[in-house]
């Protein structure tokens, strides 16, 4: 489609003995976001870097705004910006400086590069720290200061890769704020990020990659509908040892049992009545119930089905947030 | 034929490939050179080797050994000046390899490769920014020339040709410190090979002693070795005591013309050759 901004065909690269791209395939929209998931190591970044012409790859095909990564990398790199995941700042400069000098080596005049960088250091709320030197910046700044400059030459390709990683939630927002007003204003963005939230919240499309492979290519909305059953989770007063033989004919799949015996999961059928069919068969074998969950599948559930649950560290969800989700990951990893 | 709309600006676009302009170029370097001073104003410390070292080196030689060296007709302090000026500046252009390694280390590099600036201006940038250090570390080696007593004999325009010499043969060296850098693993053995560079070159030469009292062979290298024609060269313009004058090799008999050859032909191969290490080293 001549709407696609980024485009990528079978891209393949791989780094000594690791298949970081192994085809991969993929396309973003004019003024869309597109979210790219997956565990550490699938494969994200690298994506991120043959597009912004950092590196080459070994196979396939890569185009941001119609031009090959490969053939033509310099036009290319007019048409985007970058917000690397290793903040690619200079840390002896202050803020203001690294603004100017990304806004003069993109071709903007030292006036416009100044005046720019004033608008952008007051709208990621950098302003007091612009005329202090990076090296002294907190991981949160350092993050806000590298979307800034990505942003200092008005791209309508953007590239940002973990742009949230390592930021308090109010800086969080922000990022967010300021990356859904690009959108509005028709900037194409492709965000790779391990929150799924993030996604949930911004992508008009969301493309997980795992082990250098696409295992899914969706809405939002799909993906969640695709994984079709809701998850069941049962607190018991007591640990019974009955208790998930007396849910099993309710569930589909296996009933995994926390450690305690107190808290029960399984993947049903959300029927209407389910919660009451729960508990009745739980009294009917004598057993007091706290409490009974039955939750639409969220985009983690997604997310641990089609990568296998190996999702690496930095899971930023509040860790409660499905104990059950937990043990199926263990058993699918072994 | 689906992809020809997206596709057509673009090859539009081919001709004016960006950073390719003269003008563009001069934009991104300026825009390079500034950032390096910043750099180099940020941590005056290193600054030492082109500050302290020269006051420290030349009153060390003058004080020192220039009782035990006789020089014919004329004093030792006249004649080490411009061998002070050789060996304080050759010492320091490896610190340009150094900070270029740093550089390689660090995320900024893949900042500058993905924006639509002058490649080279990286470079560039770097050894102008040092240009400037080495134009603090001739002014410094002519001050404390004139605190202990060494007074030129020629006037205000062969004595600046004198230290322009020096200057340019110094920075055709950045080039070669760079590729050094951009040959290292880190920024500490780009620091030792470049000792390993710069040492022979400095006092293997006419900069510190005449090369007459010198073992044959040594001699021979001693004059042919660049640094030894622009220290001639150095003393030949600035009136000063010259004994390299009397010796039979050609860079000793046209030292000016010689050291602006050496610089030349070391600038030719080497800042190519950094070009391409550059593009090779930051190929993935």
């Amino acid at each position: 489609m001549s709407q696609d901004v980024i485009e990528v065909e079978a891209l393949a690269k791989r780094y000594g003995q690791t298949q970081a791209l192994a085809g991969v395939s993929f396309s973003v929209r004019a003024g869309t976001l597109l979210g790219l998931l997956g565990p550490n190591g699938a494969g994200k970044t690298t994506a991120v870097r043959v597009l912004t012409t950092l590196a080459l790859p070994d196979s396939g095909r890569a185009a941001v705004a119609g031009i090959d990564v490969v053939r033509h990398p310099a036009l290319v790199r007019r048409r985007i910006g970058v917000a690397a995941q290793d903040a690619t700042l200079d840390r002896l400069l202050t803020g203001r400086q690294n603004l100017v000098l990304v806004g003069e080596l993109s071709g903007m005049s030292r006036q416009a590069a100044r005046a720019r960088a004033t608008g952008l250091l007051e709208q990621f709320e950098l302003t007091g720290a612009a005329d202090r030197v990076v090296n002294g910046y907190s991981g949160g700044m350092r993050r806000r200061l590298d979307v800034a400059a990505s942003l200092m030459a008005r791209p309508p390709v953007l590239f940002l890769d973990e742009p949230t990683t390592g930021l308090d939630p109010a800086s969080r927002q922000r990022v967010w704020e300021v990356v859904r007003q690009l959108l509005a204003e028709g900037v194409t963005v492709l965000l790779t990020t391990q929150y799924l939230d993030e996604a949930d919240a911004l992508a008009d499309r969301i493309v997980v990659i795992d082990s250098g492979r696409v295992v899914a290519d969706d809405t939002p909305q799909e993906l969640k509908q695709a994984s079709r059953s809701a998850r069941l989770e049962v607190t018991l007063a007591a640990a019974s040892p009955h208790a998930a033989a007396a849910l099993a004919p309710l569930v589909s799949g296996p009933v995994q049992v926390s450690d305690d015996g107190q808290r029960l999961g399984a993947g049903v059928d959300p029927v209407p009545g389910l919660a009451t069919s729960i508990v009745r068969a739980l009294d009917r074998a004598g057993i007091a119930v706290d409490n009974v969950e039955v939750r639409q599948p969220s985009l983690d559930d997604v997310f641990f089905a089609l990568t296998g649950g190996h999702l690496g560290n930095g899971t930023p969800d509040e860790p409660g947030s499905g104990h059950g989700a937990g043990q199926a990951r263990e058993g699918a990893r072994a | 034929m689906t992809t020809a709309p997206a596709t057509a600006p673009a090859s539009a676009a081919l001709s004016r490939e960006p950073g390719t302009g003269i003008a563009r170029r001069i934009h991104d370097v300026w825009a390079m050179t500034r950032r390096n001073l910043v750099h180099i104003s940020r941590e005056p410390t290193q600054l030492s080797d082109v500050t302290v070292q020269p006051v420290l080196f030349t009153a060390l030689f003058v004080y020192l050994f220039g009782g035990g060296i006789p020089i014919p007709h004329g004093t030792y302090k006249d004649f080490v000046l411009a061998g002070m000026l050789a060996l304080n500046l050759v010492t320091s252009t490896m610190g340009t390899g150094v900070g270029l390694s740093s550089d390689l280390h660090e995320g900024i590099i893949d900042r500058f490769r993905a924006l639509p600036m002058w490649r080279a201006s990286v470079l560039v940038g770097r050894s102008l920014a040092d240009l400037t250090t080495f134009l603090l570390c001739a002014l410094i080696v002519a001050m404390t020339g004139l605190v202990v007593g060494w007074r030129p004999d020629a006037g205000l325009g062969p004595v600046a040709g004198g230290f322009a010499l020096v200057l340019l043969f110094a920075y055709s060296l950045t080039w070669i410190a760079m590729c050094v850098g951009l040959n290292s693993k880190s920024p500490e053995s780009a620091a030792s090979v470049g000792f390993i560079v710069v040492f022979p070159l400095a006092f293997v030469s006419n900069a510190m002693i005449p090369t007459q009292h010198m073992p044959g062979w040594l001699r021979v290298v001693a004059d042919w070795n660049p640094v030894s024609a622009v220290t001639a060269g150095a003393r030949h313009l600035w009136g000063d005591p010259n004994p390299s004058a009397t010796i039979n090799a050609w860079p000793m008999q046209h030292p000016v013309l010689a050291g602006v050859a050496w610089s030349a032909f070391i600038l030719a191969v080497s800042a190519p050759f950094a070009a391409w290490l550059f593009r090779r080293r930051t190929t993935e």
